[in-house]
Parts: C-alpha cells; sequence; structure tokens
C-alpha cells in the first residue's frame, strides 16, 4: 500500500483554489448517468447528498435510522466556527486554521486545515441563506461567542442546539433533493459491505433493517459519512446507534485506517449511576467558565460521601482540593479538555472519587463561589452596596438561571440533583474519535472511488479537536469539498455506464453478508451482545481511554482478542434475518468494534510519545505532562488490513510536513 | 447523595410481529429496576432479561438517549413520553415511578405512523411533508451572500429558532385526539415564515405542505393544545396559529 | 389550486368553522338580547314587537338565513371533521389520560355540538315553527278595563293604538252567518286585519309568541321537563363555547401572546355569561307562574 496525500504544490493559501481551478469536470448533461451512494445522513453526508443531487447525479443516500434527520450532529450544543471576523478581534482565516493545528497538538495535516479554514465563513452564509436560525443581537447582525483554547470570538451558535439546527439545514436541502427526485432516500438501511470490481469501489451491500432483505445497490463513487467510533467503549456520549461498520467494512476491504488512537474524552459528562447504564449525558464546556472543580483532600471524607454520611455542602473549603487550580495556576478551571479530563482520572485513581457507583469516579462542579461573586456583582450593579448573604445568593442563582438554567434543568432531570444547591457530579467520558478512515486532499481513501467524510475520516483534528470544530468539518467536506473532488474522479466515469449489480462481487459480498447473519442467528449461544460490548467497553475504558501503558495496551490487544472468541462461541441473538432485529444489528456491528479496539490499542501501543488525547504513562514529563516526540512520531499512522487476526495488520507511516507554520509545545501552565 | 434504590413494576406492552399482524398487550414483571435508570434503560434491563430466558426482546426506537434526535417514541401510562412534561422519553427516569406500579407502554398511534414492530412506528410521513417544501430553494454551493448582509430581527430570529427546536418526535400527532401533524407542520412552516430567507417562497411552501399533510392521512385540528403541552421541546400553538395565517393568505 | 384548497384543504375546514362559529357567537348575543325581554313582567307587547320585528324585517331575514346555513355548514363541516379525525387513528390506545394536556369541552366538541344541535332542532319546532306556519298561532290580545269592573279583550295592531274588541273580529275565512250576526273585521293571511265589508286592510296583529313561549315553560304537565332540557341545552351550549369561542380565533391565525389572554377572557367569560342568562329565561318562566 502507498499512501499518497495528493497535497498540491504551492503556496498554502492558494492550494485548494489552484487545486479546485485545475480539477477535471463533469459535464451537465453526463452527471443523471453516474450514479452515487452516500452512506449516513448527518452533517457530511446530508450535505454531500444533497450538493451531489443538486448537481444532477443520481444520488442514493442510506441511513440506519427512521429518518435522515436524527443522526448524531443533531446532539452537538456549543457551535460552529468559522473566521468571519464579525467581532473586530483580529480573527483571520490564519488564525483558525494556526488554532486548530495547535489544538490538535501537530497532528493534523496543514493543507487540509488551511482548506477547511477557508471555506469555513461560506459554511454560515451557506447556513444562513438555508433558514438557520443562528443566534442574533439586538441590530440583526449574527452573534458570537468564545470558546475553550482560543483568543477570538468566532464560534457562531443556535442556543445550546446548534448541531441540531445546522443538521436540520442539511435535511431540508437533502428534503429538497428527494423531494425533486435527485437523491433516492434509504431510511432504515444499513450498509453491510463494499462491493469492489476491478480495484474500484463499485457499490454496497445494505440491509432493508425493516424487512430484513439484502440489497444490492451499484454506483459509481460511494461517499462513507457515518461518524465516529466512540461507542468502542460501550458508554459515551454518542448515540446508541453510532457504529463504526460502514468505515471498517471498507477497511477491510482496503482502505487504509489512520490514528484509531486518538479519542477525544470529555471532561464534564454526567457521570456512570450503575450496571444498566446505556449511555453517558455531556454538560456543555462552557460551565467550566463558571464552576470550580474539586474533590476532597481527605480520603475519609470522599469515603464518607459515598457512604452517604457527608454532603458536598458539609466540607469546608480548606478541605477541597481544586486540583485544577493547584497545578494549572494561569489556566485553572479552563485547560483544555484532555488536560482536565487526565487530572480528574488521576484524582479518582487515588481514592478521591466522589460518586458512588461501582467505580467511584467523579468529582464535583461546583458554582457556589460563582454564586456568590455574581451575587455581589449584581446586588453592587442594583445599587445595594451592603447585601445580605441570602441576597447575594438569590441574586447569584438568578445569574446563573439566565446563563445556564437549560444545563442546570438537564443535569436535575437526569440526576435528581439541584445543582443550584449542591455541586454538580462530573466525570469524563468519550466524546470524539479523531481517528477514522485514512483519506487524501481528495478525501478519497486508498479505495478508488471511496470516499470518507466526517467525524468518520482523520483529516483534520490531529490528536485533539477544538470544541465548535466538528461541526465545520462535517459541512465544509459535504458542501464544499466533495462536490470538487467526486466530480474530478467521476469525469473518468462517463464511459463506464450503468453498473450491474449482477457482478459476480456483488453476489459474493451478498453472500458473505448472509452467511455472517445466518452465523449469529443459528449460534444458539448464552449471552446478549450487549454483555460482550460491555466487557469489551470496560477494556477499552480502563485500558485504552485516558491514560494508556504499554503493559496495559497489551493486555488489552490480549483481552479484546478473548472477549471476540466468546463472542463468536456464546453469542445468542434472538429472532430471524427476514424482520427488524435489532440484536441482529447490534451483534453486526459490535462484531467489528471488537476488531477495532485492538486496532486501538496496537495503534497506541505502537505511538511512543503523549498527544493530545493520546496519553501514554511513560512519556510524561516530571509535572504529570504530555510529552510528544516529534522527531520519530510527526506522521500519520495508516494501518492496513490483514486478515481476519486484527493483529497482523499492517502500519503505515505518512510523514507529516510543516511547511508554514513552527511547532511548539501546549504548555497551559 | 444519590437516593436510588431498586423497585419492582409490571409493565403491559404492545408486542406486534410486524405490520401485518394484530398485536396486543402482553404482560412482564421487571424486578430490581434502578429508580437512576432512564425509561429506556428499563426496557434495555427488560431486554437482557428476555434474551437471557430465550425470549424475543421487544423493538423499540431510540438513538441519542439525550433529547434531542426525536427517535424515541412510546405512549406511557397515556400519555406521549410519558408523564413528565418537556421530557423526552430517553429523559424520563424511573424515579418518576413506585415500587408496584404497573406501566402501560404503547406505540404512538396514528394512520400515518403505522406500527412496524411492537412499539416501532413509520415516521416517514414527516419526511414527506418537509420533501414537499420544508426546505429554502437555495443552491448549496456557498456563493450567497454574506451572511450579515440580510440582518433579522432579534425577535424574529429568536422565534424562528424556537420553532425549529421541534426534534420531530411526533409526540404532537400521537397525543393529539384527532392524530393531527399540525404543531410539526406549523412549527416548520413558522421558522421559515419568519426567516427573511424563507419569505420569498411562503406561500408555495404552506400550500405544499398542507397538501402533502392531509395527503398522508393525518387528522384535523381542533385546538385542543394537547400538542402543546406534550411536545418535549415545548413549541407554541402560536406556530399553528401562524400556519394558518400563512395559508389564508397563500389562499387569498 | 387556491380555489379548491380553500375547500378542501384541513385548514381551510377550521376556517370556516371558526368563522361559522363566531357568526353564531353574534346570533346568540343578538338572540340573547330580544330574549331577556321575557324577564320583565307583563312585557308582552314588547316582546311581540321584537318577534315581529325579527321575522319581517328584510335585514334580519338575510342575516337569519345567514344563520341557518352558518348551523348547517358549522354542523355538516364539524361532522366531516369528527369522521375524517377519527379515521386518522384507526387504532386507539389501551390506556389514555387526555385529562392530562386538554379540557374536557375541547376534547367534546362534536358531543356538545350535537346536543346544542339537536337543542337548536327542537327549539325551532317549539317556536319558531309555530310563530311561522303554526295555523293556531294565537295572537296578542290586551285586557283594557274601558269601565271598571268591565275588563275586554282587544287585539292589538302594529301602529300605536290600534285596538281591536276580540269579539268583532272574524277568525278564519269562513264567516258563520247562522249563529251570528256579521263580524265588523276579518282576518286574512293569519295577522292581517281587513274590514269586513269595505275589504280594506286596516292593521297588522301580532302574533303572540309571548304567550307561547310562556305557557310552554308553564305547561302542567311537561313545563318542568322542557325547563330542565332548556338549563342543560345550555350547559352544552357553555361548555361548547368554552373552546369554540377562543379556538376559532386560534384557527383564524389570530394568536399572539400580547391578544390571546384577552381572547381566552373574553371567551371564557361569553361561554359562561349568555347561556347562563339564556337559561335563567325558562326558569324564571316557569317559577313564577
Amino acid at each position: 500500500m502507498k499512501l499518497d496525500s495528493k497535497i498540491p504544490e504551492g503556496p498554502l493559501n492558494q492550494k485548494w483554489t489552484d487545486y479546485k481551478d485545475h480539477l477535471k469536470l463533469v459535464a451537465p448533461n453526463n452527471r443523471p448517468k453516474l450514479d452515487i451512494i452516500v452512506v449516513g445522513t448527518g452533517l457530511a453526508g446530508a450535505s454531500a447528498a444533497a450538493s451531489l443531487g443538486e448537481m444532477g447525479y443520481n444520488v442514493k443516500a442510506f441511513c440506519f435510522q427512521d429518518s435522515p434527520r436524527r443522526a448524531h450532529s443533531i446532539a452537538a450544543q456549543g457551535g460552529i466556527n468559522a473566521a468571519k471576523n464579525y467581532q473586530n478581534d483580529g480573527d483571520s482565516i490564519y488564525r483558525l486554521f494556526y488554532d486548530t493545528i495547535k489544538g490538535g497538538d501537530y497532528r493534523a495535516r496543514e493543507a487540509n486545515v488551511h482548506r477547511l479554514a477557508e471555506v469555513s465563513g461560506n459554511i454560515i452564509d451557506q447556513c444562513v441563506a438555508q433558514g438557520v436560525p443562528f443566534a442574533r443581537d439586538y441590530g440583526g447582525m449574527l452573534d458570537n461567542r468564545s470558546f475553550g483554547g482560543v483568543q477570538v470570538q468566532r464560534t457562531f451558535y443556535a442556543a445550546g442546539q446548534t448541531g441540531q439546527q445546522l443538521l436540520l439545514g442539511a435535511y431540508s436541502a437533502l428534503s429538497r433533493q428527494i423531494g425533486l427526485g435527485r437523491v433516492k432516500m434509504y431510511n432504515r438501511h444499513e450498509m453491510l459491505d463494499l462491493v469492489k470490481i476491478d480495484g474500484k469501489a463499485r457499490g454496497i451491500i445494505a440491509r432493508n433493517l425493516i424487512t430484513g432483505e439484502i440489497e444490492r445497490h451499484s454506483a459509481h463513487a460511494v461517499v462513507i459519512a457515518s461518524g465516529g467510533y466512540g461507542n468502542v467503549y460501550f458508554l459515551s456520549t454518542n448515540a446508541m446507534g453510532s457504529n463504526v461498520s460502514a468505515g471498517w467494512k471498507i477497511h477491510k476491504k482496503g482502505a487504509a485506517f489512520a490514528n484509531p488512537c486518538y479519542v477525544q474524552i470529555h471532561p464534564t459528562c454526567i457521570p456512570v449511576h450503575g450496571t444498566n447504564q446505556s449511555k453517558l449525558t455531556l454538560m456543555s464546556e462552557s460551565l467550566r467558565n463558571s464552576g470550580r472543580i474539586w474533590v476532597p483532600k481527605k480520603k475519609e471524607d470522599a469515603e464518607a460521601i459515598r457512604a452517604g454520611k457527608l454532603k458536598p455542602t458539609q466540607i469546608a473549603e480548606e478541605d477541597r482540593d481544586y486540583y485544577l487550580e493547584r497545578r494549572y495556576p494561569a489556566f485553572g478551571n479552563l485547560v483544555p479538555r484532555d488536560v482536565a479530563s487526565r487530572a480528574a482520572k488521576e484524582r479518582c485513581d487515588e481514592g478521591f472519587g466522589i460518586e458512588a457507583n461501582d467505580t467511584n469516579e467523579g468529582v464535583y462542579l461546583d458554582f457556589s463561589s460563582e454564586i456568590k461573586n455574581k451575587g455581589k456583582e449584581v446586588a453592587y450593579a442594583q445599587g445595594n452596596h451592603n447585601p445580605s448573604e441570602e441576597e447575594i445568593i438569590t441574586l447569584g442563582k438568578k445569574w446563573i438561571e439566565e446563563k445556564y438554567g437549560n444545563l442546570f434543568e438537564m443535569y436535575e432531570k437526569i440526576t435528581d440533583e439541584n445543582p443550584y444547591e449542591t455541586p454538580m457530579k462530573i466525570y469524563p467520558a468519550v466524546h470524539y474519535t479523531m481517528g477514522g478512515v485514512w483519506v487524501d486532499y481528495n478525501l478519497q481513501s486508498t479505495i478508488p472511488g471511496c470516499f470518507v467524510a466526517g467525524e468518520a475520516n482523520f483529516s483534520d483534528h490531529g490528536a485533539n479537536r477544538l470544541g465548535a470544530s466538528a461541526l465545520m468539518q462535517g459541512l465544509a467536506d459535504g458542501y464544499f469539498v466533495l462536490p470538487y473532488t467526486v466530480s474530478n474522479y467521476l469525469a473518468d466515469e462517463i464511459r463506464t455506464g450503468k453498473i450491474s449489480t449482477d457482478a459476480p462481487e456483488f453476489a459474493e459480498a451478498e453472500k458473505n453478508v448472509k452467511d455472517s447473519i445466518n452465523m449469529f442467528l443459528n449460534n444458539n449461544g448464552t449471552k446478549s451482545v450487549d454483555y460482550f460490548h460491555k466487557r469489551l467497553g470496560h477494556v477499552m475504558w480502563n485500558k485504552v481511554g485516558m491514560a494508556r501503558n504499554e503493559q496495559g495496551l497489551k493486555e488489552a490487544i490480549a483481552e479484546i482478542g478473548q472477549i471476540r472468541d466468546e463472542f463468536y462461541k456464546d453469542v445468542y441473538v434472538p429472532g430471524n434475518a427476514d424482520e427488524l432485529n435489532p440484536e441482529l444489528e447490534k451483534a453486526l456491528r459490535v462484531a467489528d468494534f471488537l476488531e477495532l479496539g485492538q486496532l486501538m490499542a496496537m495503534d497506541a501501543l505502537q505511538r511512543n510519545e503523549s498527544c493530545g488525547g493520546h496519553f501514554r504513562e511513560e512519556y510524561q514529563d516530571a509535572e504529570g505532562e504530555t510529552l510528544r516526540d516529534d522527531e520519530n512520531f510527526s506522521f500519520v499512522s495508516a494501518w492496513e488490513y490483514k486478515g481476519q487476526d486484527t493483529t497482523k495488520a499492517e502500519l503505515h507511516k505518512e510523514e507529516l510536513k510543516y511547511e508554514f507554520i513552527k511547532i511548539a509545545a501546549r504548555n497551559y501552565k | 447523595m444519590s437516593t436510588a434504590k431498586n423497585i419492582n413494576i409490571n409493565l403491559k406492552i404492545w408486542r406486534q410481529k410486524n405490520a401485518n399482524d394484530k398485536g396486543g398487550i402482553v404482560d412482564y414483571k421487571l424486578d430490581n429496576v434502578s429508580t437512576a435508570s432512564s425509561f429506556l434503560e428499563m426496557l434495555d434491563q427488560l431486554n437482557e432479561q428476555l434474551i437471557n430466558n430465550k425470549q424475543e426482546p421487544v423493538a423499540f426506537d431510540h438513538d441519542c438517549r439525550e433529547g434531542i434526535c426525536g427517535m424515541c417514541s412510546l405512549y406511557i401510562n397515556g400519555r406521549a413520553h410519558g408523564p413528565e412534561t418537556g421530557t423526552t422519553t430517553c429523559q424520563l427516569h424511573m424515579r418518576k415511578f413506585k415500587d408496584g406500579d404497573t406501566i402501560y407502554i404503547e406505540p404512538f398511534r396514528s394512520k400515518a405512523f403505522p406500527v412496524v414492530k411492537d412499539l416501532v412506528v413509520d415516521r416517514s410521513s414527516f419526511d414527506r411533508i418537509q420533501q414537499a417544501g420544508g426546505f429554502v430553494s437555495v443552491n448549496t454551493s456557498g456563493n450567497t451572500i454574506d451572511a450579515n448582509a440580510t440582518p433579522v430581527p432579534k425577535d424574529d430570529a429568536d422565534k424562528a429558532f424556537m420553532a425549529a427546536a421541534c426534534i420531530g418526535c411526533g409526540a404532537c400527532v400521537a397525543t393529539c385526539k384527532n392524530g393531527s401533524a399540525m404543531l410539526f407542520v406549523g412549527a416548520k412552516v413558522s421558522q421559515y415564515a419568519l426567516l427573511p430567507q424563507g419569505k420569498v417562497e411562503a406561500a408555495q411552501r404552506v400550500q405544499n405542505m398542507v397538501r402533502q399533510m392531509d395527503e398522508e392521512g393525518f387528522g384535523n385540528c381542533t385546538n385542543t393544545g394537547a400538542c402543546e403541552i406534550e411536545c418535549p421541546k415545548g413549541i407554541s400553538l402560536e406556530n399553528i396559529a401562524r400556519m394558518n395565517r400563512e395559508f389564508l393568505k397563500a389562499s387569498l | 389550486m387556491a380555489k379548491s384548497a380553500l375547500l378542501k384543504s384541513s385548514i381551510a375546514k377550521k376556517y370556516w368553522m371558526a368563522l361559522t362559529g363566531l357568526f353564531l357567537c353574534l346570533f346568540l348575543a343578538g338572540h340573547l338580547a330580544g330574549n331577556l325581554q321575557l324577564l320583565v313582567p307583563n312585557n308582552a307587547l314588547n316582546f311581540n314587537q321584537y318577534a315581529l320585528f325579527m321575522t319581517t324585517n328584510p335585514a334580519v331575514k338575510v342575516l337569519s338565513y345567514l344563520t341557518y346555513i352558518s348551523i348547517l355548514f358549522h354542523a355538516i363541516d364539524g361532522f366531516l371533521l369528527t369522521y375524517q379525525n377519527a379515521k386518522a387513528r384507526p387504532i386507539g390506545y389501551a390506556k389514555s389520560n387526555p385529562s392530562a394536556n386538554s379540557s374536557f369541552s375541547s376534547r367534546n366538541m362534536a358531543l356538545l355540538g350535537t346536543i346544542v344541535l339537536v337543542f337548536i332542532v327542537t327549539h325551532m319546532v317549539n317556536f319558531w315553527a309555530k310563530m311561522h306556519f303554526d295555523k293556531n298561532m294565537p295572537l296578542m290580545t290586551q285586557s283594557i278595563e274601558g269601565q271598571p269592573g268591565m275588563k275586554q279583550d282587544f287585539y292589538v295592531g302594529t301602529q300605536a293604538g290600534q285596538y281591536y274588541p276580540v269579539e268583532q273580529v272574524e277568525i278564519g275565512t269562513h264567516t258563520d252567518e247562522h249563529n251570528h250576526a256579521p263580524k265588523q273585521f276579518k282576518l286574512v293571511k293569519k295577522t292581517e286585519l281587513y274590514h269586513a265589508q269595505a275589504n280594506v286592510k286596516v292593521a297588522d296583529l301580532y302574533k303572540d309568541l309571548y304567550k307561547i313561549t310562556l305557557a310552554f315553560f308553564r305547561d302542567a304537565k311537561y313545563g318542568l321537563y322542557f325547563t330542565i332540557g332548556y338549563v342543560l341545552a345550555m350547559f352544552a351550549l357553555g361548555f361548547h363555547l368554552w373552546h369554540g369561542f377562543q379556538s376559532a380565533f386560534q384557527s383564524l391565525g389570530l394568536n399572539s401572546p400580547k391578544y390571546t389572554p384577552i381572547i381566552k377572557f373574553i371567551g371564557k367569560a361569553f361561554a359562561v355569561i349568555v347561556p347562563l342568562l339564556f337559561a335563567i329565561i325558562p326558569l324564571y318562566i316557569h317559577f313564577t307562574k
């Protein structure tokens, strides 16, 4: 396998423009003769399907949900970055580019990230034209807010539901094309294999989830936009159905899988409540602006809290350990996500966790100081220079409610605790996966004709993603990159003609899919799919999670292999193939997770450095901070599938060249 | 500290093999349900129990489990998304129930939402309404005017956002005694009618969407207001009124 | 497209329900104003004058036809909607808790409307039909004590000061010459008084709706039932209006945070006051005989 990133020559800020100008085109009258399959209808998939359909291609779009509008992009809360500089604080395309590279801990491609920054402004224009109701100020202009890791206000938002509004915008564009007959939508369909003919992607095998029918769909190009693989941990902030299968199937057919070990663990999620927990809920990063994170200084206090004998409010100020403020005085509670997450883990591992669950994992996010400070400020602003303690607290709570009311309400709904009165309990959780299918500058995988967009690819975020950048990348890929690069590829396909689904390659792929379905249904084991998924998640979280080490990773590789063997021997999948069968769907997905998990551990094991979301305990400085090794690890690891045994996968390296910015260490002290 | 405890409950769940099956209520007993569990985690627990007994688990729709994707549904003890207002089923927690409670779980019922299996219904009628006109006919080229070229009054933008917050779950239809989809359609019509970008084709949009809504077999609104109360996102009846106005304007 | 949409679409049906409903509210107010005269004791003349006006004035006639059409349309449209709405949910819920999210009246508009419709039909049979078509509809008379202790009954003409002794008026079209001397006046077309010999119209007489109304509710055998029935129908009307009044505004698209609370308040006040005042009348008549 040869990795050719196809990054164009020339000055950074001219690369994309020049490249676009020289891409091949397909004439309008030829486009209806060309079929494109898009798998996934999140921001990347929906925007790609809508754009390609609008251009006149014959598009088939697939999603496993009951409607394309349900894709998990919808759950993004905070916002979307764009270098518009509307707030006149010195923002520019270069700054957005630079912040993103730095935020990714210098493990992303310069050219891709710069292109992302270049089109960021168009995204906002496009969305506004589509009727996306972004927040506005009283002058009728778009409002912006600031996000972690940057010094400008470039984040556009729609309350705490930006992802929802953007996805509904893309969904409306997609719906328009479906209504016009240019896109055919396949809801409740799951892609189960890629069909390759003569080395090129020529179609997919999909299962109709309602009837169970195995369908063959042919196309001249296939776009995979199926999201991230965070659910390999079982518990994550991802949707229950989020899975790696589409990406994994193309990996098995020859697409390299890049940087699988780069996982973003978000520090502020609601902790696990028990063994029946099915998913984790994020509390927006913005809360760290007002909340102080702490655990008790004394272990016996933590124990008493877990036993229900002490309340957090009874712990005296001097007995609290505000560990982020202690360790990172300069940034305090506002250190980047990966740093905050690791610090919480460190305290809980030491036995200071406060949550009364199996793992005792949880720390406090306390708003009482902010309530007092803001209460006092408001009282003074109202002309009351001698407010009583009570007045201060009432005013402070009101201030908090205005700013975070909906989040506090959500927290109370889930935990039944009132965060105005008692500190929130939070703990890190798997949130986003920076790794994914390796793609070149065209977003094409190592399989010709198979493109990968959005979270499913690896391209733009390096080892750590900055807040409000995922939405930007999804829409950039779908609206503004794929329409050009897919056309460029299809320009050579205008003479191909309709691709028959009778080809032996389709028959073979279909047979493989049917065989694996029958294998699960006839397995007659004793344990549910979730049983194995939970076990896998447990290993992943403990050994391929926030902090990794050589021994743990090696154990993980072995343990996952064991779980996989047991899974195939002992999983029980009820029901039949020809009906809606959620357990069967889960089994097929977990089978892929069980392979991916091993690859993640292998990738983490070979990367003998700490960078971004990847923290190897062996590679930290005296104060417990990450130690990057730019000399030896400034590369993208791209894994080639080498058969059923994942441990045989072969590593390829794409060197990362930084021509335009200077690499520096990240320091938050 | 957490006040979670375990309760035992009785479930009466609609089971239906497929669209052609007649279906009926089946009784289940489920013990040791943590009150800290969400309602769907309770169903996970039931399914785990069924699978372990080699019985077929209950099919139900769900995905994000944080109240935003709109995939979960369920008519719980006579109410869409259960007893809590402003809450999707996935955000409903078992602490709202008591030890020994009997809980009815039924699918969302509407002619336009046929049952697929058990508690899973087909809501693609909503998609088809959207396809009939729920969009602004603008190309996806990005070659539009600058986002700030057309100021939008904050009040309009806020109202449009509140209408756009609809998650398309179908609770409005499920709870309406008439099976009407007007809150859903009204919200979409309103979002675009309130924004300058959407006003251009407001007339065709409302006519096309209402026509599709009628064709799908949804009932007629009689303003009972049940939808507004049960809507997990608190979409206001004002949106239906706005749609009525828009339709009148378009028809005259 | 536009035209057929205004007849067929679900929203258009709402407009028509709202418009006819609101028009019927106006009618109710007018009808009530007239009926309230029944609460004034011995107010036959005024009431019958009002009744005459309502049945003969051309403008009122137009309005009344509009009212009939509205009632018919409101009822037919309502039945149609109810039928379609029932079809929209072919399989119902095993357990439903509608009182958690909607009012009794909003859920039972069809039932309440049907009760009101039945009431309207019986009401029209009892009063409107008699007034218009009954051959035996009595004419208003007035007892005047010409001399102390000598009461005499007179028919009252529509012009001021027109009184005609009852025994001087030939009722019916034929004269009974065998028994009596020819009378001075004769009645033509039920209410027109002609000079018998000259065959010249001298006056129009009042139909005595007042008398009929009082007799109806004071009927020895059924008066109590009629009264109870009337009051119950007014309850149904009240509940119908409780939801219907403000609902009409919503259907017409008139909903704003500023005005809707006022509309709702007026609607509820209307729903209470109008049926209440209507209901007081038969109660008053029945219990003050």
